[in-house]
């Protein structure tokens, strides 16, 4: 039912974002389910009176996929959701992903006019509400333009593979993605958990309208061992490689203990339980193994994943171990608030030394300094110092490192012609062109770990680039 | 989805399939693995490429069934389907252009040794080939050993066939024979056998090399599940193997990882073998 004009009157003067129905904290440890219920209709037409629909709105500025944010919020105010979710659909192939996992708030909502004075429009949660509101519905596939006869391949199905493929199979080329794994999606599959996204209800979906917009997708194929970039072009017959293979390739901290039993990468750690799926073992067959009391060391968006995980997977106690303090954290604001709304204990400004070893060499202890915060480093961060004097030891039985991810060398190994970036990344220019050409790439394995949106913007830029190369065959 | 083309029993215990995979046949040399998944909700295991051919687009794999997935895969017949088959995986193995080499393969190890030493022999190296089983039923591969060896040395736990006993009593002469250089042992078979054979032929310094087979999750570098210390540094099997010096790897932390999960997988398997004797239901 429409709103009377009084009731938007006092709305567009609401300082706050309506807040959106979660499970509660105590409930929610104990099962996998998503934490978030979304807005209903009701909420989202409310919500989305709060935007002044500003004749040169900043939130577009903010997106890195450039959504026209105003546009797709009046057809919320005007209840015309089906229209709503295809102008979102004109910029962003993965809506429900992005509602779910973006941090708005260092994008979109942080240009947002009503931020100045409050909160801004709660733009991620009318996101969500959209690709949800479709995924209920059943999404329609846009009809299929004329065949250009090019052929593209994508290696990786993250969402910078994801995006790429779908923008190109929308403009007429026979796109075939080719992912190591044995499903797709990539971080969205293996490394961000099934309470934040789930994976059959929303990504499959996502995944499946890719694949009905004409993509082929080739599960169980490694590009650099099966094929190598190369045979793509000299006997696959491709007229162009765009590169999606993301930073797959975990970090450790280089201190003593590291290889003890219970000393897990957090990629190992969240693949066994999100893409195998070892909180359902023994129903599936991948275990895990885990102590009572948890450290993970790290605090981005992957530690706090990892920590909420392990709660859910029984731990009794479980800590971030972070050598900065809270201002650097790099997680998104949601998850930090979601996990200490769990319960994950926050030891900040420490730093580990060393693992420690009971007799049969599983961990039983973690040694760490306190830190002090110094002069800035060059990451613009303040650098942090150890405290003489200050080690001390953290009883847990696994170990956690979730301090970042480089890009995976398989590729740069096993092709000719590709130049590199310091840290192994793969070089690429705005347009997502490498040094090689009809070579493309974009997402982590140019930026190093980043954001899906971030990802997904580069599958966009190098979709576009790719197109006018091939017309320029 | 991956067709099992052929399965042939080797032993009770050990059996041959011939999967259908021709992108990792045109690609798979010695050396190299694959991984698989039996089914929708199966565990990724890592198993050693025996063979492989082009022309049928086929790679074929011998297991041992220890554990769950393994049993399973056993209990599959030709025409079924895996349904997951990704390779080749990790580094093929380098040949030595000319010389004498040795191969010791220990029950499960034999397996994954016979294509090297085809390989070795296709390359018109000499292989002596030492291959033992706890009992004679389990040894496997010994006609097709011994066409590819120019010496076939057999020995089994309990004495029902060839040498009664280890391995390493067969590779002892050898490398006390002064008058025959040995310049390459390669041994693959059980955590012990290796360990053993890298101790034997430390003090003769002759380059000794094993094929591991730790725990694995994707295989290819990015989760560290298989990490090994080499040499006192950290590599990934699966991308920086499986094939590494004897005398560089620490087998103690290996034996201790490759434990990790052993009370679960014992739950898995009960799990299985109870179900297989309810008469297979969900
Ligand atoms: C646990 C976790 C939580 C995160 N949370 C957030 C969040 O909340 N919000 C956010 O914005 N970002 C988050 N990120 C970061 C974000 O997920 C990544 O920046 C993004 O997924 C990168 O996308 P991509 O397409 O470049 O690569 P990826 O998502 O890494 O995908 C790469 C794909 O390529 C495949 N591949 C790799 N090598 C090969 C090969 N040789 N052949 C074939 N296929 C190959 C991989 O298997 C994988 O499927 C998180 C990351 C992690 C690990
Ligand atoms: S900046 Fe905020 S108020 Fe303005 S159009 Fe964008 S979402 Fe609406
Ligand atoms: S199995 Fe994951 S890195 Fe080797």
């Amino acid at each position: 039912m429409p709103l009377e004009a009084e009731q938007v009157k006092l709305l567009r003067k609401m300082k706050e974002k309506h807040p959106m129905p979660e499970q509660d904290h105590a409930e929610r440890i104990k099962n996998f389910n998503e934490v978030p219920f979304g807005y209903d209709a009701e909420t989202a037409v409310k919500e989305a009176m709060r935007c002044l629909q500003c004749k040169d709105p900043a939130c577009v500025e903010g997106c890195p996929v450039e959504v026209d944010i105003p546009a797709f919020i009046k057809l919320i105010q005007e209840e015309r959701f089906a229209e709503g979710i295809k102008k979102l659909k004109e910029k962003n192939n993965l809506p429900a992903v992005c509602g779910r996992v973006c941090p708005q708030e260092s994008q979109c909502e942080s240009f947002c006019l009503r931020g100045k004075k409050g909160q801004p429009v709660a733009i991620g949660r009318l996101e969500r509400f959209l690709a949800d509101y479709e995924l209920a519905k059943g999404v329609e596939t846009p009809a299929g333009p004329d065949r250009t006869g090019r052929r593209v391949a994508i290696v990786g199905s993250g969402p910078a593979g994801l995006t790429a493929a779908g923008d190109l199979a929308r403009m007429g080329h026979e796109v075939v993605l080719f992912e190591a794994f044995h499903s797709t999606g990539g971080v969205l599959r293996y490394g961000i958990p099934e309470f934040r996204l789930p994976k059959e209800k929303i990504l499959q979906r996502e995944v499946d309208y890719i694949a009905g917009l004409g993509v082929d997708f080739r599960k169980n194929v490694v590009i650099g061992k099966t094929i190598t970039v190369d045979e793509l072009f000299d006997e696959e017959g491709f007229d162009a490689v765009f590169i999606g293979t993301g930073a797959g390739l975990p970090q450790f901290l280089g201190i003593p203990g590291e290889n003890l039993n219970g000393v897990y990468s957090a990629n190992e750690f969240l693949t066994r339980v999100n893409l195998m799926k070892a909180y359902l073992f023994p129903e599936w067959d991948t275990p895990i193994k885990l102590a009572k009391k948890v450290a993970v060391v790290g605090a981005g968006n992957v530690a706090m994943d990892s920590a909420r995980t392990a709660l859910r997977l029984g731990a009794e106690e479980v800590h971030i171990v972070y050598r900065r303090s809270d201002k650097e954290m790099p997680a998104r604001a949601e998850e930090i608030e979601h996990a200490k709304e769990e319960g994950v204990i926050f030891n900040l400004l420490t730093n580990p030394i060393e693992i420690i070893s009971d007799e049969n060499g599983w961990v039983k202890g973690m040694e760490c300094m306190k830190m002090e915060l110094g002069e800035p480093d060059d990451s613009g961060r303040a650098r942090p110092v150890p405290i003489k004097g200050s080690e001390f030891i953290f009883d847990v039985g696994t170990v956690v490192i979730a301090i970042g991810n480089s890009p995976n060398p398989l590729i740069p190994q096993t092709t000719s012609g590709l130049e590199l970036g310091r840290k192994g990344t793969i070089k690429a220019d705005d347009n997502g062109a490498t040094s090689r050409r009809g070579v493309y790439a974009g997402g982590d394995i140019v930026t190093g770990a980043a954001t899906v949106i971030l990802a997904m913007g580069a599958g966009k830029t190098a979709a576009r680039a790719i197109d006018r190369y091939l017309k320029s065959l | 989805m991956f067709k099992i083309v052929t399965k042939r029993v080797l032993s009770a215990v050990n059996k041959l399939m011939e999967i259908e995979a021709p992108l990792v046949a045109r690609k798979a040399r010695p050396g190299q693995f694959i991984i698989l998944r039996v089914r929708e909700n199966g565990e990724r295991i890592p198993l050693t490429v025996a063979d492989s051919s082009k022309e049928r687009g086929t790679i074929t794999i011998i297991f041992q069934e220890i554990g769950k997935t393994t049993k399973e895969l056993g209990s599959l017949q030709e025409g079924d389907y895996l349904s997951d088959f990704v390779g080749p995986l990790g580094r093929p193995m380098e040949l030595p252009s000319s010389g004498r080499v040795v191969a010791v393969g220990g029950g499960v190890g034999i397996a994954p040794i016979y294509p090297k030493v085809k390989a070795f022999y296709d390359a018109g190296l000499e292989v002596i080939s030492i291959i033992g089983a706890r009992t004679a039923d389990l040894l496997i591969l010994e006609d097709e050993m011994r066409a590819v060896s120019s010496e076939l040395h057999i020995c089994t736990d309990d004495g029902t066939k060839g040498h009664h006993g280890f391995v390493s009593d067969l590779l002892q002469p050898l490398l006390d024979d002064t008058s025959k250089k040995i310049d390459e042992i390669i041994a693959v078979g059980p955590l012990p056998m290796m360990r053993v054979v890298a101790e034997q032929t430390r003090p003769y310094g002759v380059k000794t090399l094993v094929s591991l087979n730790p725990i694995m999750v994707d295989g290819t570098g990015m989760c560290g599940c298989c990490r090994v210390t080499v040499g006192g540094e950290t590599k990934f099997s699966c991308v920086d193997g499986p094939v590494f010096d004897a005398h560089q790897v620490d087998f103690a932390e290996l034996t201790r990882r490759s434990r990790t999960y052993l009370d679960k997988e014992k739950i898995a398997l009960e799990k299985f073998e109870h179900e297989c004797r309810c008469g297979g239901e969900k």
